[in-house]
């Protein structure tokens, strides 16, 4: 039996997906709650973002900490569209996910010569700039009053009165991204982004354009986070910067850590148990971010890599818990990847 | 109207200086960056207003309870991320701390609620000094600091304990080969980092009158930035850090809009990130 975090989805192994996908499309059959739905539609739009954040920092090894800016410059670019040029939702939610892509790109071209910890604080950094500057840029964001009345989806033939359509929505949706993150992992590109995580040197001496490749994954993980966010605004219908603060980002973490970082169902998996776990102790809902951190170090102490994911990403290989040597410093900058015109 | 923003920015400057210093003070002991300095921060903040404002303590009283507090939780820090993780790299105890930063942030808001308290104020009047007005509680917090971060100096230079750190900080495998307690010298360096984040936290809460829940996260990363500008490992660079992003972000409200304060501290962060990675004043590696 292949390990889980092993597992795509083929001809083979229909017997384990059919069922789930199954049982996920008739879950609005059985349940008429509207809450129950809700939750359900907001475990699909965390599981499009923490499978996003796992091409960076699960299958290339790059700590980015900023992905709630993604999301929430997807969600802010769908709203604008929306409210002020009236744009339809088949237009305004590529365009979210193309200016997350756009702005993630530009930040990764001058920070991905940093790595590990530095890469990790300059994204934090751009987090909470942009986050602010949501807060301070009253003529196009409104700032601290957000944007309300984003209108709902119009498709044809369906009318988004209530979340049973949204339901359907984000399932085709979760379903065309996890496809097309299956396709690009089993792809020339993600086996070159998972060899640069594995040992970047070595790939770098296989005529691997490194650099190009990290920006790749960055551009990649930053716009399927904007199509989240363009889901969310036309989902919540306001938007406004609270909702994408580093908080945020850090439970988008916590679930790709607890899934498992590196495999294709680990985020899905962490997505869906962190957005249900809390639900299930409605009674503490103040107690959440507390469950949230209890959780994140339970894992980190006893299960590094998550429910189902690739060992060894977070922590090195054979570096368990034994007195080894404290690990050597970790050189700030990354020269192996700088690209040509920069040197 | 330039000489009193100056000295705000230098007051508010000195304070997230503190907190840099006790960044660098971790991160060139032990190598690894924690991220639940600001959560330290805050709960001294608490611990010193109900100092003041519960028990009427005076002032010097309160500053030490937040001190042993930070110091305390510090350690307690240590002993739950850093050391089962020694071997670890860098991103699990950074993560264990984001966890546990998460938990005391929601914590305090669930115990102490999320308004902000009042925190009595002291040394209310103010002097003149070559026809400027300077308040005398600006001038405490300063020499606060100052005899601080001078006591440090002493305790890194003049110490058994000291000269143990600084031989750790320089190479792990050699100081431990010698006799060095590596242990003990990391909680130590845990306790000097958040009591200097404690006695910060105080300060603060006795500089603006107020302490509230969530007032660590901005403090952390603030006094984060300002230890990068001095390239993580440098004491007087993170010091030379937190008086700039203190005096600019002064002089942004005196010259722009208010609300755009904050960006000041993540521009100059992530500005000296990419431009120079090792810091202004990285040069001088080690030599804390």
């Amino acid at each position: 039996m292949t390990p889980l975090y092993a597992f795509v989805p083929s001809a083979r192994n229909r017997r384990v997906w059919v069922p789930v996908l199954a049982g996920a499309a008739a879950v609005p059959l059985v349940v008429r709650s509207e809450y129950v739905l809700n939750v359900a539609v907001l475990a699909g739009i965390y599981i499009i973002l923490a499978s996003s954040l796992n091409v960076t920092n699960g299958y290339t090894g790059l700590f980015s900490f900023g992905h709630a800016a993604f999301y929430g410059i997807g969600a802010y670019t769908a709203a604008l569209l929306a409210t002020r040029l009236a744009a339809p939702f088949w237009l305004t939610f590529p365009a979210a996910g193309l200016a997350a892509a756009a702005v993630g790109s530009a930040i990764a071209v001058p920070t991905l010569r940093l790595r590990g910890i530095f890469l990790a604080l300059v994204t934090i950094g751009f987090q909470e700039i942009t986050f602010l500057v949501t807060m301070n840029w009253m003529s196009l964001t409104r700032g601290p009053l957000g944007i309300p009345r984003i209108p709902p989806p119009a498709l044809p033939g369906i009318s988004f009165r209530s979340n049973v359509a949204y339901y359907y929505l984000i399932l085709v949706l979760d379903i065309a991204v996890l496809f097309a993150l299956t396709r690009i992992m089993t792809s020339r590109i993600g086996r070159t982004l998972i060899a640069i995580r594995e040992d970047e040197l070595a790939a770098q001496s296989c005529a691997v354009p490194v650099f190009r490749y990290k920006v790749l994954a960055f551009g990649l993980a930053t716009f399927f986070a904007g199509l989240a966010g363009a889901f969310f605004a036309h989902h919540a219908r306001f938007v406004s910067a609270d909702s994408f603060r580093l908080d945020e980002t850090f439970v988008i973490l916590t679930m790709l850590i607890v899934g498992g970082m590196g495999s294709l169902v680990g985020p899905v998996i962490g997505a869906v148990a962190l957005v249900i776990i809390p639900e299930a102790f409605r009674f503490f809902a103040e107690y959440r971010g507390v469950v949230y951190g209890l959780i994140l170090i339970g894992v980190i102490l006893f299960r590094p890599h998550g429910i189902a994911g690739v060992p060894g990403i977070i922590q090195p290989r054979g570096a368990a818990r034994a007195p080894a040597p404290p690990h050597k410093p970790e050189p700030a900058l990354d020269v192996a990847s700088t690209p040509e015109s920069a040197r | 109207m330039l000489v009193p923003q100056l000295i705000n920015g230098l007051t508010q400057g000195s304070l997230y200086a503190l907190v840099a210093v006790g960044f660098v003070i971790i991160f060139g002991t032990l190598n690894l960056v924690t991220f639940a300095h600001g959560e330290v921060y805050m709960v001294a903040a608490f611990v010193g207003y109900f100092a003041l404002a519960v028990y009427h303590l005076p002032w010097p009283l309160a500053l030490l309870a937040g001190m042993v507090a930070g110091a305390v939780l510090g350690m307690a820090t240590e002993k739950l991320a850093f050391r089962p993780m020694r071997s670890a790299g860098h991103m699990p105890p950074l993560l264990i701390t984001i966890g546990l930063s998460v938990i005391l942030k929601d914590l305090a808001v669930i115990v102490w609620g999320a308004e902000n308290r009042a925190v009595p104020s002291i040394y209310q009047q103010t002097i003149q000094v070559a026809g400027v007005h300077v308040s005398v509680l600006q001038l405490v917090i300063l020499a606060l600091a100052c005899a601080l971060v001078g006591v440090l100096r002493l305790l890194l230079h003049r110490t058994r304990m000291g000269r143990a750190m600084r031989a750790t900080a320089q190479d792990h495998e050699a100081a431990y080969a010698m006799g060095v307690n590596i242990n003990r010298v990391f909680s130590v360096a845990f306790a000097l980092a958040s009591a200097l984040g404690g006695a910060a936290g105080v300060l603060v809460g006795i500089y603006y009158n107020t302490v509230y829940a969530t007032m660590g996260s901005t403090a952390g990363l603030k006094g984060f930035a300002a230890c990068i500008f001095g390239g993580l490992t440098s004491i007087p660079g993170a010091i030379l850090g937190g008086l700039i992003i203190g005096v600019v972000e002064n002089l942004t409200v005196q010259f722009m809009a208010s609300g755009y304060r904050d960006v000041v501290a993540f521009l100059v962060m992530v500005a000296v990130l990419i431009v120079r990675p090792q810091g202004l004043l990285g040069k001088t590696l080690r030599s804390i």
